[in-house]
C-alpha cells in the first residue's frame, strides 16, 4: 500500500540573534533531515522533549510554516511545491487539532460558525444544509444541537477540545495532525477525549500524526512511534517493539524517567544526567553522546545513521546492540 | 508523638462578585516529621489553596473562615502577622510549579538566595554569598560560585527549579511545600529534580506536602495520599493501599483512566460528565454526577470520611 503521507528530508533552520544587541544571526536547526511515511489508518506517534522539533514538524507538514529542504508528499502530491492556490484542495484533506483548546477558539464566534466555517470557506454547503451538518459533527464529537449557539468560555477545557476536533473533522480529512491534543486537559477528561480521538478515527478512517511528549500515552494510541531529539529522528519503530526493546539510548533513557504507577516497584532512578544541549551548538558527532552512558569515542567524532536495526525498526546509533542493559525494569 | 503539621477542619471560602466559592470545604490531614503526604486531585480541587492556606497567603478575596493549622503543636491561624512571617521560607517553606514565579527576573541569583539568608539567618553579604554557592552545589549545580552571578534567564527550566528548590532550603525547613514542581518540566530534566528532593528529605530529615496531578509521582514519592474533589479530601491513605485497595470510586477512576506504560489496554476507561465549577450545594457528595454507582443518600447528605481499614479512611457511602 502507498503511504498516504511521505516527509524526506524535512529542513528547517531560524535564525536567531546571537545576542541582545544584535550581533551575527546564529542558526537553530529546529528540524534537520527528518523522514518518515505514514501509511492510511496508522497512528504515527511523534514523542520527544520541549525543543525537539516536533511540533515544528507537524507544523511544516501543514505548511503553517515554510520549509527550507525536503519533500511532503500527500496523495501523491509534493505540497512543499505548492502555490497557496493550489494547496487549497489539499488543505481540507489534512487538519490540524491544537494543544491549547482555549486559543484556538476564536472567542466572539458561536461554536456553530466555528465548525462551520469551513464549509463556507471551502464552499462545500449552503446554509441551511451547513447547519445540519454541523449539528451532526457536534453530536459526533458528543456535544449537543442545542449547544450551537453557544459561545466558547460557555464550554469547560474538554468540551472546548471537543470543538476543535468537530471543526477538524467538518471537511472529511484523510489526515489529522494532533499536536499534544490533551496535554492541556485534567486526567479525568484526558481519556474522554483520547477515546473519542479513537472513535472517530475508525469511523472516518483517519491516519493520524500523534505529537505528544507523554511516553504512556504515546504507547496507548500509536502504531508506530518516532522519538526525536534535536531537531532529529534518533528512533522509528513499532509501539510494542520500541517500548520493549529500545535501540536508541535516548529512547531508552526517557523511558527509564517515566515514574512508575505503583509504590511497591519503587527502585533507583536511573536518571540522564546533564540536559539537552542548545540547538545553537549541537555537538559534534553523534548529538546524543555528551548524554549517553554507552558513549565511546567513535560517538563524539562520527555521527551515527538511521538505519535498520531489524526489520521495520531503525535507530541512529553505533552501539544500538548494547541498549537495554540499563533498562529499569 | 504530635504530627509536624495537623490540619483541622480548613475552610476556605472566596467571596467574589459572582458568588461564594468554596474553594476548600473542611479539610483534615496531618504530616509527621520527614513523612511525605501527597495531595492529589484535578484542577479546581482545592489542593493548591489548601497549601496556601498553610503558609496562610491565600490572595484576596479569599480568606480562611474556619480551622486550625497546628504546626509543632502552635496553632498558625493565631500567630501575629510578624511571627508567621519569620515561620514562612525559614520552618515551612514553598516551591512553586514555574520556577519564574518565584525568581526575579531582574536580580542575580545569587542575590536573591542571599536575601532568604540574610533574613533569616543574619548573614552577611560575604557568608551569604558562601552559603548560597553551598546550597547550589547541594542541588547539583555546577560550578556554582560563577552560577551566583547569573540571572535567571541565563539558567534553564531545570536549573531554574533547582535555583528555586536551593531558595526553599536557605532556611532549612522542617516542612517543604511543593505545589506541582516537575510539572513544567521534562521527563527526564523531571527524574533528576524529584531525585534531588528525596535525597534532600532524607539528608534533612524535611516533611513534603508534595502537590500533585500525577500519580506516577505519587506512587514514586509519597508516604500517604489525600485524594481531593470539590474541596474535601474523599480519601486519605498510606500509598500502598490507595493504590492496592482505592476505596472511593473518584480514586479508582482516576487511577482507570490514565494510560501506564507496558499495560496495552484496548481502551480507557474515562469517568464521565465535566469537573465542578465551583460553588455548588452544601448537601450531597460532590462526586455525585460522576459517579458510576450513586444511590439514594448520596443526594442528601454528605458522606463523612470513615475509616475502612486502619489509617484507611475514605468519604464514600457505599461500604
Amino acid at each position: 500500500m502507498d503511504p498516504l503521507l511521505e516527509v524526506q528530508d524535512l529542513r528547517k533552520s531560524f535564525w536567531v540573534k546571537s545576542d541582545r544587541f544584535g550581533g551575527p544571526k546564529q542558526e537553530l536547526r529546529a528540524v534537520n533531515g527528518v523522514s518518515f511515511a505514514l501509511h492510511p489508518g496508522e497512528t504515527l506517534g511523534l514523542v520527544g522533549e520541549s525543543g525537539c522539533g516536533k511540533s515544528t514538524t507537524g507544523k511544516l507538514i501543514m505548511r503553517l510554516l515554510e520549509s527550507d529542504g525536503g519533500r511532503v508528499n500527500f496523495e501523491g502530491q509534493n505540497i512543499l511545491e505548492l502555490s497557496a492556490r493550489q494547496i487549497r484542495p489539499l488543505r481540507r484533506r489534512m487538519q490540524m487539532i491544537f494543544q491549547d483548546p482555549y486559543s484556538s477558539l476564536n472567542p466572539r464566534a458561536r461554536v456553530g460558525d466555528i465548525v462551520g466555517e469551513a464549509f463556507r470557506i471551502h464552499g462545500t454547503a449552503g446554509r441551511g444544509e451547513r447547519q445540519d451538518k454541523v449539528i451532526e459533527l457536534l453530536r459526533t464529537v458528543g456535544l449537543t444541537a442545542e449547544q450551537y449557539h453557544r459561545y466558547p468560555h460557555e464550554f469547560s477545557g474538554g468540551q472546548r477540545q471537543r470543538i476543535g476536533i468537530a471543526r477538524a473533522l467538518a471537511l472529511h480529512p484523510s489526515l489529522i495532525i494532533a499536536d499534544e491534543p490533551v496535554s492541556a486537559l485534567d486526567l479525568s477528561i484526558q481519556a474522554q477525549v483520547v477515546n473519542l480521538l479513537q472513535d472517530i478515527q475508525e469511523e472516518f478512517s483517519l491516519t493520524y500524526l500523534f505529537i505528544a511528549h507523554d511516553l504512556s500515552l504515546i504507547e496507548h494510541i500509536s502504531d508506530r512511534v518516532a522519538v526525536m531529539y534535536l531537531g532529529q529522528i534518533v528512533e522509528l519503530a513499532p509501539s510494542d517493539e520500541i517500548y520493549a526493546h529500545p535501540r536508541h539510548p535516548y529512547t531508552e533513557a526517557l523511558l527509564n524517567a517515566v515514574p512508575v504507577t505503583d509504590p511497591r516497584k519503587r527502585k533507583k532512578r536511573i536518571a540522564l544526567g546533564g540536559e539537552v544541549p542548545s540547538p545553537l551548538n549541537p555537538p559534534p558527532g553523534c548529538i546524543f553522546h555528551p548524554r549517553c552512558p554507552y558513549a565511546r569515542d567513535v560517538c563524539r567524532k562520527e555521527p551515527p545513521p538511521l538505519e535498520e536495526k531489524k526489520p521495520a525498526h531503525v535507530a541512529a546509533c553505533h552501539f544500538s546492540d548494547e541498549v537495554g542493559r540499563l533498562r529499569r525494569a | 508523638m504530635t504530627p509536624l503539621l495537623d490540619v483541622r477542619n480548613l475552610k476556605t471560602f472566596f467571596f467574589t462578585s459572582g458568588g461564594l466559592i468554596k474553594a476548600v470545604r473542611g479539610i483534615d490531614f496531618s504530616i509527621d516529621a520527614g513523612q511525605t503526604l501527597a495531595l492529589v486531585g484535578e484542577s479546581g480541587c482545592g489542593k493548591s489553596m489548601t497549601a496556601l492556606s498553610v503558609l496562610r497567603l491565600v490572595p484576596p478575596p479569599g480568606r480562611i473562615v474556619e480551622g486550625k493549622i497546628l504546626f509543632e503543636g502552635e496553632d498558625l491561624m493565631r500567630l501575629p502577622r510578624p511571627e508567621m512571617r519569620r515561620i514562612r521560607g525559614n520552618r515551612i517553606s514553598m516551591v512553586f510549579q514555574e520556577p519564574m514565579t518565584s525568581l526575579n527576573p531582574v536580580f542575580r541569583i545569587g542575590d536573591q538566595i542571599g536575601e532568604v539568608l540574610r533574613l533569616h539567618k543574619g548573614l552577611d553579604a560575604e557568608a551569604a554569598a558562601e552559603a548560597a554557592a553551598d546550597l547550589l552545589t547541594q542541588v547539583g549545580i555546577p560550578s556554582a560560585r560563577q552560577r551566583l552571578r547569573d540571572y535567571p534567564h541565563n539558567l534553564s527550566g531545570g536549573m531554574r527549579q533547582r535555583v528555586v528548590i536551593a531558595m526553599a532550603l536557605a532556611g532549612d525547613p522542617q516542612l517543604l511545600i511543593a505545589d506541582e514542581p516537575t510539572t513544567a518540566l521534562d521527563v527526564t530534566i523531571q527524574a533528576q529534580i524529584l531525585e534531588l528532593l528525596q535525597s534532600l528529605q532524607r539528608e534533612r530529615t524535611m516533611a513534603t506536602l508534595l502537590i500533585t496531578h500525577d500519580f506516577g509521582v505519587v506512587a514514586e514519592t509519597a508516604d500517604r495520599v489525600c485524594v481531593m474533589y470539590g474541596g474535601l479530601v474523599m480519601e486519605d491513605a498510606p500509598v500502598t493501599e490507595i493504590f492496592a485497595n482505592p476505596g472511593h470510586p473518584y480514586t479508582q477512576g482516576l487511577l482507570a483512566c490514565v494510560p501506564r506504560l507496558g499495560e496495552h489496554k484496548k481502551r480507557l476507561v474515562p469517568i464521565s460528565g465535566q469537573l465542578p465549577a465551583g460553588g455548588g450545594g452544601e448537601d450531597g457528595c460532590p462526586f455525585l454526577e460522576r459517579c458510576p454507582k450513586p444511590f439514594a443518600p448520596c443526594r442528601d447528605k454528605l458522606p463523612p470520611l470513615r475509616e475502612i481499614t486502619p489509617g484507611h479512611q475514605v468519604r464514600c457511602w457505599r461500604e
